[in-house]
């Protein structure tokens, strides 16, 4: 089966045209907070994409009904509900993980991404697309979160995936990690980089000087 | 729908139904995982257990070690008796959380300001202590709580102690938000290292010293470098929990053979 153009751009085109933290700077927060270890990153990313996934397809199954005067309120209950059970399964199926992430599962409520899509997409387009433009948005967070995972762990903690791959001068190795990495702020440079990058790329991304 | 979606009759409607279903959606995955999350968290705590006291490697069968090496009581720290766990209220000794009851009036005293050298607060009246055997059944290890305030936050940690109830075996902090790098190499292995063979007490009192400068090589441990706020907080941690306010009296007892 082919996919028709609309599927294709929906579902691909936020990784790299229309990024969700790139171009739209959304969701900055948490990519600062779970990006340490490239397991963490992993796991916030899966979880972030099937939130936005399903919420944007409950949403959109009931748009029709959902009275416009408290429709936000009615996005915040489908999503926070969401999100608890997927706390919940990771307490239950990935204790370690769920004990790092802990907060951070927590406020994929309040991820702009998620709240953004329901608004701009999930309110007046079919469950079915509205599930894919979840998961595109998703993979689109995912592919900026990797990044600067792979980044941040290996520079970092020499290590990926727990696996150390540069041995640590503290161990008698050779490479000394660059401690800013393993801190938080280090992913607002790494972003603001991969922005750049991106935007010498494609040119359209740049916005028009005021 | 020929009815208008914004009249206040269906706006109720939705409201209702949607947060009737979401409650039940929500509640329904709480309860119905609840028994693998509790096992979860009784797994960790066994692990850390197993960590602090040097027996964890990746193959360990955490459960089958535990079970038949560890055995868990609770102690009262000031009659100093073994108590069970119905005393406390709990239903068995591995249920019960001595920092989660600290808090509460019938079963944690808060400390006074010149005695709470770790920042904690209250002190859990009754504690848990793991007693590792070795083959012949002999206690080789007594693991026991510590936590304390660090950089950022307490930092909850198990000490792993010799039976002469004086030399330490191992020691690991298994919760603390201290800075990754810095105050967070409180968890590294060769930091851990350092602690093993080093003696708490010197004439009854508490000698176990985080210090830059390391002179008595049988008490100090070289402080980490860039954390001097958290190796101040382990200082204090170790002063409190091993002096005479927590367990400096239980661990006196302990060593005129009440081990076995």
């Amino acid at each position: 089966m082919a996919m028709s153009k609309e599927v294709k751009e929906v579902l691909f085109g936020p990784i790299i045209a229309n990024n969700p933290i790139a171009l739209q700077i959304l969701g900055i927060c948490s990519a600062l907070a779970v990006t340490s270890k490239m397991e963490n990153t992993v796991v916030m990313c899966i979880a972030l994409t099937l939130v936005t996934a399903f919420s944007n397809f409950f949403i959109s199954l009931i748009r029709n009904h959902i009275p416009s005067n408290v429709r936000i309120i009615v996005q915040m209950t489908i999503i926070a509900s969401l999100v608890i059970v997927v706390d919940q399964v990771l307490r239950a199926y990935a204790y370690n993980i769920a004990k790092e992430l802990s907060v951070f599962v927590g406020l994929i409520i309040t991820n702009c991404i998620v709240m953004g899509r329901a608004e701009a997409f999930a309110m007046k387009s079919p469950p079915g697309l509205s599930f894919l433009d979840g998961i595109g948005n998703g993979l689109g967070y995912s592919f900026v979160l990797l990044t600067v995972g792979f980044i941040r762990e290996l520079f970092g903690s020499g290590s990926l995936f727990g696996y150390q791959i540069l041995s640590l001068a503290s161990e008698g190795g050779w490479y000394q990690p660059i401690g800013l990495l393993v801190l938080p702020p280090s992913a607002f440079f790494i972003i603001g980089g991969f922005i750049w990058v991106l935007r010498t790329f494609r040119k359209e991304q740049v916005e028009p000087k005021e | 729908m020929a009815k208008n979606k914004d009249s206040l009759g269906s706006t109720l409607f939705v409201v209702i139904t949607l947060c009737l279903v979401c409650a039940i959606f929500v509640a329904g995955s709480a309860v119905g995982l609840k028994p693998l999350q509790q096992k979860n968290a009784a797994l960790d705590m066994q692990r850390n257990v197993l960590d602090a006291a040097g027996l964890l490697t990746p193959e360990t069968d955490v459960i089958a070690v535990f079970n038949e090496r560890v055995e868990t009581r609770l102690v009262d720290l000031q009659t100093l008796e073994f108590v069970d766990a119905a005393y406390v209220g709990a239903r068995s000794a591995a249920e019960y959380d001595p920092i989660a009851v600290a808090k509460k009036a019938e079963l944690g005293k808060k400390l006074s300001k010149d005695v709470d050298i770790a920042s904690i607060g209250s002190l859990e009246n009754v504690t848990k202590l793991y007693f590792i055997k070795d083959d012949q059944g002999a206690v080789e290890t007594v693991v026991v709580y510590i936590r304390g305030y660090g950089l950022w936050g307490t930092m909850y940690g198990l000490v792993a102690v010799a039976p002469d109830m004086n030399t330490i075996k191992g020691f690991k902090f298994y919760e603390h938000s201290e800075t990754p790098g810095l105050g967070g190499e409180i968890q590294n292995p060769s930091w851990v290292a350092k602690w093993q063979g080093k003696e708490i007490y010197d004439n009854g009192k508490v000698a176990l010293k985080v210090t830059k400068n390391v002179t008595r090589p049988a008490h100090d441990i070289d402080a980490l470098s860039g954390a001097t706020l958290t190796s101040n907080g382990v200082d204090h941690t170790v002063n409190f929990w091993f002096g005479e306010h927590a367990y400096g009296p239980l661990f006196d007892k302990l060593r005129e053979g009440e081990l076995n």
